[in-house]
C-alpha cells in the first residue's frame, strides 16, 4: 500500500442494547413472588413464640395429629406410586404409538378404530385429571355418597369417619398429581433405549423394570414428594370424608382449623409452621438425596 | 442370511413399497441412501420394532415377519448408541448374558473378551455420560455382539465422529466382522465408508432397495 493512500475509517462500533434491563425485569417479576413466600412465613413466624411452639409439641392431640400426617402422607405417597407408574408408563406409551400411528398416515383419511382409540385416549387423559381440577370438598362429598352405596357400602363404618377415610381422600387428590409427573417422566424418556433392550433379548417387562425405571428413579422420587406434599395440605376432602375428631381422624391441617374454630390463633400458627418446616424437610431430604442419585449414577433423566 | 420379500412399511413421510433384496450370510452389506430415505425405518423393521404393513422378513431361512424382536437375535446398534445412563459399561456388555442367565464365570469371561477386542478394557467401570462418541458407540456394539447375534444391524455408527475416531471405528468394524463371520448390514450415506466396509453394496432411493456398484467383494472396485 502506498504511503499517501488513505486508509476508510474502520466501521464504528456496533451498539446492541445492555442485558442487565432483560435480567433485572425478570428478576423483579419473579422476586415479588419469592418475597411474598418469605414474608408470608416471617410473618408466622413472628406471630407465634417458642414457648408456643413448644406447648404444641407436647400437646397430646397435637402429637397424634402430627404422627398421623406422617403416616397417612407418607402411605398415601406409596399408594399414588403404585398407580402412578403404570398408568404414566400406559399413557406415555400409548401417546407415542398413536403418535406414530398420525404419522405414518399423515395426509389420509383416519380409519374409525383409530379414532376411536383415540377418543378413548383423550376421555382417560381427562378423567385422570377430574381429581386435579374438582373442587377438595366435592371429593370429599363424592367419596362419602361413593361409600353409601355397595359393595362400598359394606366397608362404610371401617372406613367413612376413620383413618382409612383420612389416607383415601388424600390418596384421591395426591394421586392425580403422581400420574401427572410419572406421565412426563416417562415422555421424556428415550424409548429407543427401550428397543434396544427388546432387541437385547428383552420382553416388555424386562425391558420396563431393567431399563425404563431405573431411568425414571428421579421422577419416580419428584412423584413422591409431590404427592407427599399434597396429602400433608389436603383439607377439604379429609374434612368431609373421614371428620376431624380429635385424636382419631385429626391431621394437622384439620388441627389447623380446629384451633382456629375455638380462636386459639397462635396454636393454629404455631401448628402451620410445623407443617411449613415439614414440608421443607422433606422437599430438602429428597433434593438432597436426588442430586446424590445423579451424582453417584452419573445418570439423568 | 437376510432374505426380504415384497417388504411394505409405512412410516410418517416414509413408504418403503415392496422391498426385495438380500443379505448373503457372513458378508458385510453396506445399505446407503439419502437422509429421510428409510434406512433407518427398514432397520427398525428387521429388528421387529414396526410393523410390516405386508410381506415378509426370512433370517437365516425362517419367517421372522412375526417374532418379536427378542426372538431374532439381531444385535443392533442406533445412530445414538442409546446406551443405557444407569448402567457402567461392563453391565453393558452384560446386560445380554445376563438375560439368558450366563453363568457368572462364562459371562465374566465374555464380557473380558469383547472389551479387550472392542478396546473397552479401561472403560469397564465408566458410565455412560463420561464416554467420548467413539468410546459410547464401541460400548454399543460390544453390547450388541454380546448377544452373540445371527445377524447385525447397525445404523450409521459412525456419524458424527472426528476423522481419527471414525477411521479407527471404520477398521475396527471390519476387522470384528472379519473374526466373527456376523452377517452385518450397515446404514450409512458416507459413500467413502461404504467403499472401505462393503463387501456388497445397496442403495434405498424411493422406497425401493437397488443394486450398488457391486454385489460381491469380486466386483468391488
Amino acid at each position: 500500500m502506498a504511503c499517501g493512500d488513505q486508509q476508510p475509517p474502520p466501521a464504528p462500533r456496533p451498539r446492541v442494547p445492555p442485558d442487565w434491563p432483560f435480567f433485572l425485569g425478570l428478576g423483579i417479576l419473579g422476586g415479588t413472588y419469592l418475597l411474598l413466600i418469605l414474608l408470608l412465613l416471617v410473618a408466622d413466624t413472628f406471630y407465634t413464640t417458642f414457648g408456643e411452639l413448644g406447648r404444641i409439641l407436647v400437646d397430646p392431640e397435637i402429637r397424634y395429629s402430627l404422627k398421623l400426617s406422617l403416616a397417612s402422607c407418607s402411605i398415601t405417597a406409596l399408594l399414588s406410586l403404585l398407580v402412578a407408574i403404570p398408568i404414566g408408563f400406559l399413557l406415555s406409551q400409548a401417546s407415542r404409538q398413536l403418535s406414530a400411528y398420525r404419522a405414518a398416515h399423515a395426509g389420509a383419511r383416519l380409519p374409525w378404530p383409530f379414532r376411536v382409540k383415540q377418543a378413548g385416549f383423550l376421555l382417560l387423559d381427562t378423567l385422570l385429571d377430574i381429581p386435579i381440577i374438582l373442587p377438595p370438598l366435592v371429593i370429599g362429598l363424592s367419596l362419602l355418597i361413593l361409600f353409601r352405596i355397595p359393595p362400598f357400602k359394606w366397608i362404610d363404618r371401617q372406613v367413612t369417619y376413620e383413618i382409612p377415610a383420612v389416607i383415601l381422600a388424600q390418596f384421591m387428590v395426591a394421586a392425580a398429581f403422581a400420574v401427572r409427573t410419572m406421565r412426563i417422566t416417562f415422555d421424556q424418556i428415550n424409548p429407543r433405549r427401550e428397543q434396544v433392550a427388546l432387541t437385547l433379548g428383552c420382553n416388555r417387562a424386562q425391558a420396563f423394570r431393567r431399563v425404563v425405571l431405573p431411568q425414571a428413579r428421579r421422577g419416580i422420587l419428584a412423584a413422591a414428594t409431590l404427592a407427599w406434599a399434597r396429602a400433608l395440605g389436603e383439607f377439604g376432602p379429609i374434612l368431609v370424608f373421614a371428620g376431624a375428631t380429635r385424636l382419631r381422624t385429626e391431621v394437622l391441617s384439620t388441627t389447623v382449623f380446629l384451633e382456629l374454630s375455638i380462636g386459639r390463633l397462635e396454636a393454629a400458627v404455631a401448628v402451620s409452621l410445623l407443617m411449613v418446616a415439614a414440608a421443607i424437610l422433606v422437599l430438602v431430604l429428597t433434593r438432597l438425596f436426588g442430586v446424590r442419585d445423579t451424582v453417584i449414577s452419573g445418570a439423568g433423566l | 442370511m437376510i432374505e426380504v420379500r415384497d417388504l411394505t412399511v409405512r412410516a410418517g413421510n416414509c413408504l418403503l413399497d415392496h422391498l426385495q433384496f438380500s443379505v448373503p450370510d457372513g458378508q458385510y452389506t453396506v445399505l446407503m441412501g439419502a437422509s429421510g430415505s428409510g434406512k433407518t425405518t427398514l432397520l427398525e423393521t428387521l429388528c421387529g420394532l414396526r410393523p410390516v404393513a405386508g410381506g415378509q422378513i426370512r433370517l437365516n431361512g425362517r419367517d421372522v415377519t412375526r417374532w418379536r424382536p427378542a426372538e431374532r437375535g439381531i444385535g443392533y446398534v442406533p445412530q445414538d448408541g442409546a446406551l443405557f445412563p444407569t448402567l457402567t459399561v461392563y453391565e453393558h456388555l452384560a446386560f445380554g448374558p445376563r438375560l439368558r442367565r450366563t453363568p457368572r464365570a462364562v459371562m465374566d469371561r465374555k464380557v473380558t473378551e469383547l472389551a479387550a477386542l472392542l478396546g473397552l478394557e479401561p472403560l469397564l467401570g465408566r458410565w455412560p455420560e463420561g464416554l467420548s462418541g467413539g468410546e459410547r458407540q464401541r460400548v454399543a456394539l460390544g453390547r450388541a455382539l454380546a448377544i452373540d447375534p445371527a445377524i447385525l444391524c447397525l445404523d450409521e455408527p459412525l456419524n458424527a465422529l472426528d476423522e481419527q475416531t471414525h477411521r479407527q471405528l471404520c477398521n475396527l468394524l471390519k476387522t470384528i466382522q472379519r473374526q466373527t463371520r456376523v452377517t452385518t448390514l450397515h446404514v450409512t450415506h458416507d459413500s467413502a465408508e461404504a467403499r472401505h466396509l462393503a463387501d456388497q453394496l445397496l442403495i434405498l432411493k424411493d422406497g425401493q432397495v437397488a443394486p450398488g456398484a457391486w454385489a460381491t467383494p469380486a466386483e468391488k472396485p
